[in-house]
């Protein structure tokens, strides 16, 4: 009785199989247990305000919140026009804007190279007429971030657009509010909940870049060692360090969860 | 201030075929089921739905004229529109959402607040100010809409079902006070609704629409007479036969016959209006010309009567009181003696 009642739906499991899943469960908790017992809590202070960890907190933070804005300047525009507008290749090039999602980062920092790189499509452009050179700069780090992380912007807002009821524009419109009045005093207020969780997402998947980063802005200290960077350059001079560090990451990804738990965990 | 537009826009499923003039201060209502067009009507007067061919004046501006190319945008034409479920703006309090056609059109914040406060006391909401949309109940955010649609004076104000998302409760009561705040609106009205009740009770005059094309156009009270349909009859409630009279008899193309006052020839249209169709338990005998035996088949309770469908040669509805109801103990499925006096029946050709 009290086994239907854990399990009213549902054929009773098998003890095997039960054994199975808490084995899964334990592969995921496991790690995060042994982050947590290794830390050196006594020293955990001080290593995260060493002048190393600091400048690699610095960089992370500016790098991946300037990734969070150029993903909102040209990834809410990108996916206003997924949303509503139909055109030809749309669902080819929507593809395409999301394949950073599955693209194995170093992949996509050698697509970056090959683009803005010093003999890229675009780069070669760039430094001769602008004198502008992108890779192995901060800016380069910033724009492998914003390569990986805009799509979940992206589809994140999409989704927004989709689900929201167009009639609230046509109301504004007939209220005599031009395009750009409709877009921010109506359109992206009513979408608001997405733009949030799209730019939270994005911000999280930033921070924790670490292939298309090193491959396209390699991994100089101040410049473009980003946190991820920071904690893999540790492990082997400096394993106490790289836990520390590995553990505000781990803190600021528990701490998104949480705040978009309504998203993924549902009301309970 | 006049509105005229003749209108020819293909709307999913069928065409939109229809010409309509609305004169200054009149409340025009289109009425028409679901599905007829009525919506498109209204967004395509807005400007949100471009029109095949036709044209819209207001005032004697164009705003739509496809052989020059003539479309003026929605947010430049001198327009109010209260929407079907009002579609306040959830992230504004309710005095933003009345003062937000000020500031769209650039009027200064401070003044647009300061016209859409007065507003707001003017359709009773002066307390609501702060308040957001959703803590609104149906009447209070109908009164929202329509402050927002008349803060900016338009010429035109198109209404979408503005009853349809109120409690049936408080709808006559709602109804009333909507009225008496479109009366003090001096431009044209043009309200949208699948209820004829709503529709006789606030126009001027009405608009039938079917299909995409207006089935006829009238006075309510001429329409309640008239109908020139028997949608419009069944819509406005009254029973609507077709047939041919000779002398005083007309022999209905359904079955049956009438006999009426006066006499006509030819191809015609009776109407009886419920209310004077009498039921009695045994055949009555007395002087109405036009006795048969039917069988209600369905009772509905409307207010504070009962209208009665009977079922016979001709069909016809009453409308009598729940006590004459309860006297003749009369249910579903009963038989029942029917009578109407001659004079009581309306005829005019077809």
């Amino acid at each position: 009785m009290a086994s239907s009642q854990r399990n009213p739906r549902g054929f009773p499991a098998p003890p095997l199989f039960i054994g199975l899943a808490g084995l899964g469960a334990a592969f995921f908790l496991l790690p995060l247990a042994g982050l947590l017992v290794r830390t050196p809590w006594g020293s955990a202070w001080q290593l995260l305000t060493s002048p190393e960890a600091l400048t690699a907190l610095r960089l992370s933070l500016l790098a991946s919140l300037s990734a969070t804005a150029i993903a909102l300047i040209v990834g809410v525009p990108l996916a206003w026009i997924f949303a509503r507008i139909a055109f030809p290749g749309r669902a080819v090039l929507r593809a395409l804007t999301v394949l950073p999602m599955v693209l194995p980062p170093v992949v996509g920092g050698v697509a970056l190279l090959a683009a803005f790189g010093r003999r890229g499509l675009v780069g070669t452009w760039l430094e001769q007429a602008f004198g502008i050179h992108i890779p192995f700069t901060t800016a380069g780090a910033i724009l492998a971030e914003s390569f990986v992380a805009m799509p979940f912007l992206v589809i994140t807002v999409e989704a927004g657009l989709r689900g929201m009821d167009l009639r609230f524009e046509d109301a504004a419109r007939t209220l005599g509010a031009r395009r750009w009045t409709v877009l921010w005093r109506v359109t992206l207020p009513l979408v608001r909940p997405s733009l949030v969780a799209g730019a939270v997402l994005c911000w999280a998947r930033a921070l924790g870049e670490f292939g298309a980063t090193i491959t396209f802005a390699g991994n100089f200290p101040g410049r473009t060692q980003t946190m991820p960077l920071a904690v893999y350059l540790a492990l082997e001079t400096n394993p106490d360090a790289a836990i520390v560090l590995s553990l505000v990451l781990l803190a600021v990804s528990l701490a998104v969860l949480i705040g978009l738990r309504d998203r993924w965990l549902g009301a309970s | 201030m006049s509105l005229e537009a003749r209108i020819q826009a293909s709307v999913s499923g069928f065409e939109l075929d229809l010409q309509i003039a609305v004169g200054a201060g009149e409340l025009v209502a289109v009425l028409g089921p679901n599905g007829s067009g009525k919506t498109s009507v209204l967004r395509v007067l807005a400007g949100l739905m471009p029109l095949d061919a036709g044209r819209v004046t207001l005032d004697g501006v164009v705003l739509d004229d496809p052989p020059t190319g003539v479309r003026v945008a929605p947010e430049h034409r001198p327009i109010g529109m209260v929407f079907q479920d009002y579609l306040l703006f959830p992230h504004l309090s309710v005095l933003e959402n009345v003062a937000f056609g000020l500031r769209s059109r650039g009027t200064r914040r401070a003044a647009a607040l300061t016209l859409a406060s007065q507003w707001l006391e003017r359709v009773g909401l002066e307390g609501y100010a702060d308040r957001r949309p959703g803590s609104l109940s149906g009447g209070q955010a109908q009164r929202v809409a329509l402050a927002r649609a008349l803060v900016t004076s338009p010429a035109l104000l198109l209404m979408d079902e503005p009853m349809a998302a109120l409690d049936a409760s408080t709808r006559v009561e709602l109804r009333r006070e909507l009225r008496r705040q479109l009366e003090s609106f001096d431009g044209v009205r043009l309200v949208v609704t699948h209820d004829p009740v709503e529709a006789m009770a606030m126009a001027d005059r009405l608009i039938i629409l079917e299909q995409g094309r207006v089935l006829q156009s009238g006075s309510p009270a001429e329409v309640a007479q008239r109908p020139r349909s028997r949608y419009v009859a069944d819509l406005v409630g009254v029973n609507l036969y077709r047939g041919r009279a000779r002398e005083t008899v007309i022999a209905l193309t359904g079955g049956g016959s009438l006999t009426v006052a006066e006499a006509a020839d030819g191809e015609v249209f009776a109407v009886v209006h419920p209310r004077t169709v009498a039921l009695y338990r045994t055949r009555p005998d007395g002087t109405p010309r036009n006795v048969w035996e039917g069988r209600a088949s369905d009772l509905d309770l409307e207010g504070d009567r009962v209208r009665v469908r009977l079922e016979g040669s001709p069909s016809i509805v009453a409308e009598v009181t729940p006590a004459a109801v309860r006297d003749l103990g009369l249910d579903r499925g009963d038989p029942v003696w029917i009578s109407v006096k001659a004079t009581e029946i309306n005829v005019y050709p077809s």
